[in-house]
């Protein structure tokens, strides 16, 4: 593959921040409509910067990849996305609704959930000893509103709001089927529905944003196939935007309408795939001596 | 024979005791891996809020099932109030520093409330009012347990269905599992982890409270000092059961209440305590995750 200077993205790093997102939008082709977007991103841990100045913007309703080399800072800007990091400086900004624009800096986890973040994992993160349906039913909590009193005194609200948490739960556990594992603990689940339930959890939060960090981990070509079905059909379905982190660039190429690219901790590219495929920066950083496999 | 079913009694009629108060212990280690030593001192002051109050309502006219229940109830909303605090004041402000420092909190909130009571109310043995319905138990019952050893065998395992009940059945109880196999997931799930940690120090303490009003029924006299002990028993049992499971507190608790009065039965009640924490030692030793834990190989 031979890098076209013309094709060459200019370095999104630091102090170019706010023109960077910026031109992301533009480039988009669409009147700037972002869902998430980061604004000069730092975190700091110790001496590593592992996020610096990082400007990135997902679209709403689009399908959109971060990727990088490990160590690159992935899933640390999840990490800040999620309230797990309070950012070191800079700032992200989360909009569930156009005009509704809610900073994201230091949120606490779960409030990040209830505004409609969901997240899964790259070591699936399972509460292996519930049921398959509890698992979902915990991925609900986001959206219910009884407190204390009612979990104590179990009045008539409480108790709706339950039934209609579990017929949500089955709902989505037909959808993504695995309605005959329901009372199964979710730890004797094979690994690829264990990845299906990770993500029927995050879902039943009822995201507008999902972010998937590395979901094709250990999962074979077919299986990688079926899951870039799965989540064009979760956007559509869902009506939401999709954040992924991912190694297997079939994937990434294959579903994503957008790449990010981060490198040590910057942001050195962002673009279409076919754009981000012939860039000599992301070249270099990010596929070294297996450079081939993007062509 | 006569002797043996006695002591069988005697020793469920303990462990249900054990039971109640080490389940505290259990659920509070399971969420946030903290042993909360001030618990035996929730149910020390229930057992005193129940002296109290049972006094009040039983000059009032209050009698039978009623009396108990209502003194029940008063003792575990205080219960639950001193347990929301405790956990506000001693552990929340502590959480994320070192593993050592929620454990001197605890102790010392544990001396803090002791001398509390020792100062509000008195240094002395105060006697406890008659809580126990006069209920005609069948004979088949009677013949080796008295009717209060009924009523705190029978209390004890209702409350245990109600708790088997609201940990299974309920959002709040699948929450309270969940946090406990993963808070971090958990909380990034949505779940307010503040409001379950809350809600576990609660949940413990009404079983505690319980616990200390059915201790005055049975002992008929309490002071200031009943929580220090019951406390570190009903830790023993929650350790030998496996800590952070909930039927191994049980489980433990009932062990540990058969051991102490076949001891006292057929050695010499002096030798109760003696055999309840060569108990411990013992476990410790040779399965240090206890009856129902699991044992976990630690990477390294």
């Amino acid at each position: 593959m031979t890098p076209r200077a013309e094709s060459k993205h200019p370095e999104i790093g630091a102090g170019a921040a706010p023109a960077g997102a910026a031109e992301t939008a533009g480039a988009f082709g669409l009147d700037a409509d972002p869902i998430l977007f980061s604004d000069s991103l730092r975190m700091d841990f110790g001496g590593l910067t592992a996020l610096d100045q990082v400007s990135l913007t997902v679209e709403r309703g689009s399908i959109t990849a971060l990727i990088g080399p490990n160590g690159a800072g992935k899933t640390t800007f999840f990490n800040c996305v999620t309230g797990i990091y309070k950012p070191g400086s800079g700032s992200i900004f989360f909009l569930p609704e156009k005009e509704k624009r809610i900073s994201l800096g230091g949120l606490r986890p779960h409030k990040a959930a209830q505004l409609g973040i969901g997240r899964t994992f790259q070591n699936i993160r399972l509460f292996n000893t519930l049921t398959v349906l509890e698992n979902v039913l915990i991925g609900c909590h986001a959206r219910m509103r009884a407190g204390l009193w009612g979990a104590l005194f179990r009045d008539r609200k409480t108790m709706e709001e339950e039934r209609r948490m579990t017929d949500l739960s089955y709902a989505i556990l037909e959808r993504y089927g695995l309605q005959a594992r329901v009372n199964d603990p979710a730890g004797s689940l094979p690994y690829g529905e264990q990845r299906r339930l990770e993500i029927a959890r995050a879902l039943a939060s009822g995201p507008s944003l999902l972010l998937l960090d590395e979901p094709a981990a250990g999962l074979n070509n077919q299986e990688t196939l079926e899951l870039a079905d799965l989540i064009r059909h979760i956007r559509r379905d869902e009506k939401l935007s999709v954040l992924l982190i991912e190694h297997d660039m079939s994937l990434v190429m294959n579903v994503s309408e957008r790449i990010n690219v981060l490198d040590y901790g910057r942001l050195i590219a962002s673009g279409t795939p076919e754009e981000i495929r012939k860039n000599p920066d992301v070249v270099r950083a990010y596929l070294g001596e297996d450079a081939d496999d993007l062509g | 024979m006569d002797f043996f079913l006695d002591l069988l009694v005697g020793g469920l009629t303990k462990g249900s005791i054990y039971a109640l108060i080490a389940l505290g212990y259990t659920m509070v280690y399971g969420i946030i891996a903290v042993i909360n030593f001030a618990h035996g001192e929730i149910y020390m002051i229930s057992a005193f809020t129940a002296l109290i109050f049972g006094s009040i309502l039983s000059s009032v006219g209050l009698a039978g099932w009623g009396l108990l229940f209502a003194v029940i109830a008063v003792s575990a909303l205080y219960a639950a109030m001193y347990g929301w605090t405790v956990e506000k004041i001693a552990y929340k402000p502590l959480r994320g520093s070192s593993r050592l420092a929620p454990l001197i909190s605890a102790i010392g909130m544990s001396l803090f409330l002791q001398n509390f009571v020792l100062l509000a109310q008195t240094p002395n043995y105060l006697p406890f009012p008659a809580l126990v319905p006069d209920v005609p138990f069948p004979a088949i019952l009677t013949r080796h347990a008295s009717d209060t050893q009924i009523v705190i065998i029978l209390v004890t395992a209702a409350s245990m269905a109600l708790l088997t009940l609201f940990i299974k059945k309920t959002r709040m109880g699948t929450a309270m599992r969940a946090v406990s196999q993963d808070l971090e997931m958990a909380r990034l799930s949505g779940v307010d982890t503040d409001k379950i940690i809350s809600f576990t120090f609660i949940t413990g303490s009404v079983l505690a409270a319980v616990g200390g009003v059915l201790i005055g029924c049975g002992m008929r006299q309490i002071d200031f000092y009943i929580g220090f002990l019951a406390g570190m028993k009903a830790f023993t049992a929650a350790v030998l059961g496996g800590i952070g499971s909930v039927p191994g507190a049980v489980i433990g608790a009932l062990i540990l209440g058969f051991a102490e009065s076949f001891a006292a039965g057929y050695i010499s009640s002096s030798y109760e305590d003696v055999v309840a924490f060569a108990f411990l030692i013992l476990i410790l030793i040779f399965k240090p995750d206890g009856v129902m834990g699991a044992a976990t190989t630690h990477k390294v």
